[in-house]
């Protein structure tokens, strides 16, 4: 199976974020790492490799730094690597990024593509269901499991409150992997150095701009939650206050 | 009440390392956050070696990092300093381990052994299979190895070995001994012997006790009348230089290993100078004299990076000289153990318990400044360097 993985590249979990000028998104200056839910869909990727064969690609937007994602997963095991490379890609929506992804793998031939559940920065999760759209392919999200059938795949999404549902799905596929499915392998220090052979093409804005448009989305305005104390007083008779007083807890405050 | 490494970096150091060294930086340091932290306190208590971390830290391929060939991972030594550091962050007998094996059995192996000898033992050392210990200390010349006692004579085509070594980190639990004896029939020359560990007349003792490296073995070792075939003699190895070219490896190692631990302590006392309230329910953060301390210990890290950093790039381009690595391991390490008192300090009667690592890393550092060339010894070899006079 020939499987492309889409990872990216977001701020570290406990990294402190300040905003940026235009209060738009945050400034470029903090550490980044890999995508946690991404990590899950290469994991599942390189296992299926591992069973049945073929090829795991992964692919990422945006500026250079973007390119240790890549780098990662080449020495976790993956074959080759995709870089839409250009700082423009940062501030794209899911369904510019999913139109650059579906422009750039134009020609390539893939049985699956993994996205990660959500991302942890945007926290969208929509890249994966909207390139599946776009190339005219069925997709199915928090999939937890993947078994190769004679007729395609078969694939157990989560849903909630502890209920599962059994997919059958015809190749090629789009699938959105849940975190937390599998135990993430690391990068060995011999992988680390075989990456450094290992294919990586880049992607430049040109390449794709005639398939992106206009954000659909905007951010407007980031801002850091205020806090805020407010004293108020209740006043009346006894009984009266304590039926303000419980309105208010149940209501206002959604603590009892 | 556990509090979880955040990581150093002051100057944006990382930003000096390329993205392979900050990647294998990173993967080390998940890997112990992973794997050694949740267990080495228990290890410290009890005296016990992690040998189930054996086989995992050879998958990542930490044994012989440095070398190229024989399924090692080819790494620069800037890389392998980023392991240790990550390692020792962790404990430095665990650390220990890893520069034993790495840098005291494989690379005499690498560096003196016939092809049949990193044939038969690098691989199988890569892979965690057999396990290494280097025998030069004797009980009796630790600062003076040239002073050494053991013996090997040649006796038709085999070598006889006799004599004691003592302080052998993982000696009860190797497969191979590099063994550094005087061969009588050469003029009393060193040189180094691979002794397997289960030939007749070899024996290792584990010395209990020690307040310090409680997670690693460390063993005395017994040679009587061991017989060896003489394809066990390392070829290459010619004289006393040659196991102190293994010691300028593991001590170059040890340098980045004590800014880990210094790194361990520091971002400790850090975070729990802002949760300990005292005073006026302020953070003790906030207090001038815990500010000083801290202040003190990040300025200190951050040169000691530096310093290894460039030895680090010297020892790339085959440049770094003993007596640059004799200062880094003489700064970081002291640097380190101020540190690790420092931080003490700040958590207080906290700090010496076992919930937090402090103090276990100031007793690793106690060793850590002995071995591989004591404080003293190195500030000799520095005055050597810098006056031309030896005041051994």
């Amino acid at each position: 199976m020939k499987i492309l993985v889409c990872m990216k590249q977001v701020p570290q979990k406990d990294a402190p974020l300040k905003l940026n000028e235009t209060a738009t998104w945050i400034r470029e200056d903090v550490s980044y790492e890999v995508n946690e839910p991404d990590a899950y869909a290469l994991e599942e990727a390189l296992r299926q490799k591992e069973k049945h064969g073929g090829e795991v690609v992964v692919i990422t937007s945006g500026p250079a730094r973007a390119q240790q994602v890549l780098r990662e997963a080449l020495a976790k095991g993956a074959d080759r690597a995709i870089h839409l490379e250009d700082n423009a890609f940062v501030g794209l929506d899911a369904f510019n990024t999913a139109r650059a992804f579906a422009a750039a793998i134009k020609d390539e031939q893939f049985d699956l593509i993994f996205t990660g559940l959500q991302s942890d920065d945007y926290g969208y999760a929509q890249v994966g269901v909207i390139l599946a759209e776009l190339l005219g392919w069925p997709h199915a999200t928090i999939i937890m499991q993947i078994e190769k059938t004679d007729a395609g795949i078969k694939v157990k999404r989560e849903l909630e409150a502890g209920f599962f549902q059994f997919v059958d799905m015809p190749l090629p596929a789009v699938l959105t992997i849940q975190s937390g499915i599998n135990k993430l392998r690391y990068a060995t220090l011999i992988g680390i150095k075989n990456a450094k052979n290992k294919p990586l093409r880049k992607v430049a804005l040109a390449d794709v701009q005639s398939a992106i448009g206009n954000n659909l989305q905007m951010i407007e305005k980031l801002y850091i939650p205020q806090k805020t104390k407010n004293t108020e007083f209740i006043e009346g008779p006894p009984a009266e206050v304590a039926k303000k007083l419980v309105e208010k807890l149940r209501n206002e405050l959604r603590v009892l | 009440m556990a509090i979880k490494f955040k990581g150093v970096d002051y100057i944006e150091f990382d930003a000096m390392l390329n993205d392979d060294e900050r990647l294998v930086r990173d993967t080390a340091r998940k890997f112990i956050e992973d794997n050694l932290i949740p267990i080495i306190e228990e290890c410290n208590r009890a005296g016990r070696f992690p040998r189930e971390l054996v086989k995992p830290m050879a998958e990542m391929g930490f044994f012989g990092a440095s070398l190229k060939g024989y399924g090692c991972a080819g790494m620069s030594n800037v890389e392998y300093g980023l392991v240790t550091q990550e390692l020792e962050r962790g404990d430095s007998g665990v650390r220990s381990f890893v520069s034993v094996q790495s840098a005291l059995v494989m690379y005499p192996i690498y560096a003196f052994g016939s092809e049949e000898q990193k044939q038969t033992w690098l691989p199988a050392m890569q892979q965690g299979e057999k396990l290494g210990c280097f025998g030069l200390t004797e009980p009796d010349f630790g600062s003076n190895p040239g002073g050494m006692r053991t013996r090997a004579r040649k006796v038709g085509n085999e070598y006889v070995l006799n004599g004691e070594k003592m302080w052998i980190t993982s000696g009860s639990i190797a497969d191979i001994a590099v063994i550094w004896a005087k061969v009588e029939n050469e003029d009393n020359k060193v040189r180094g012997f691979l002794v397997e560990t289960d030939r007749k007349g070899f024996k290792a003792e584990d010395i209990h006790g020690k307040w310090s490296l409680r997670a690693s073995v460390t063993s005395g070792l017994s040679l009587q009348d061991v017989h060896v075939p003489e394809s066990n003699l390392l070829p290459g190895s010619n004289g006393l230089k040659s196991p102190l070219m293994c010691l300028n490896q593991a001590r170059y190692g040890i340098s980045w290993g004590a800014i880990g631990a210094a790194m361990s302590c520091y971002d400790c006392a850090l975070q729990y100078s802002l949760l300990r309230k005292q005073f006026r329910d302020q953070p003790i953060a906030s207090h001038q004299m815990v500010q000083e301390k801290l202040a003190w210990m990040i300025t200190e890290i951050t040169k000691a990076q530096l310093l290894c950093l460039q030895v680090g790039k010297l020892k790339d381009q085959g440049k770094a000289e003993h007596y640059h690595i004799s200062m880094a391991k003489r700064n970081n390490v002291w640097m380190a153990l101020e540190c690790a008192r420092l931080s003490r300090d700040i958590l207080g009667a906290n700090g010496v318990a076992d919930d937090y690592p402090i103090m276990r890393h100031m007793m690793n550092l106690e060793s850590v400044k002995t071995y591989e060339g004591t404080q003293d010894i190195h500030t000799l070899i520095i005055g050597s360097r810098i006056t031309g006079i030896d005041a051994f």
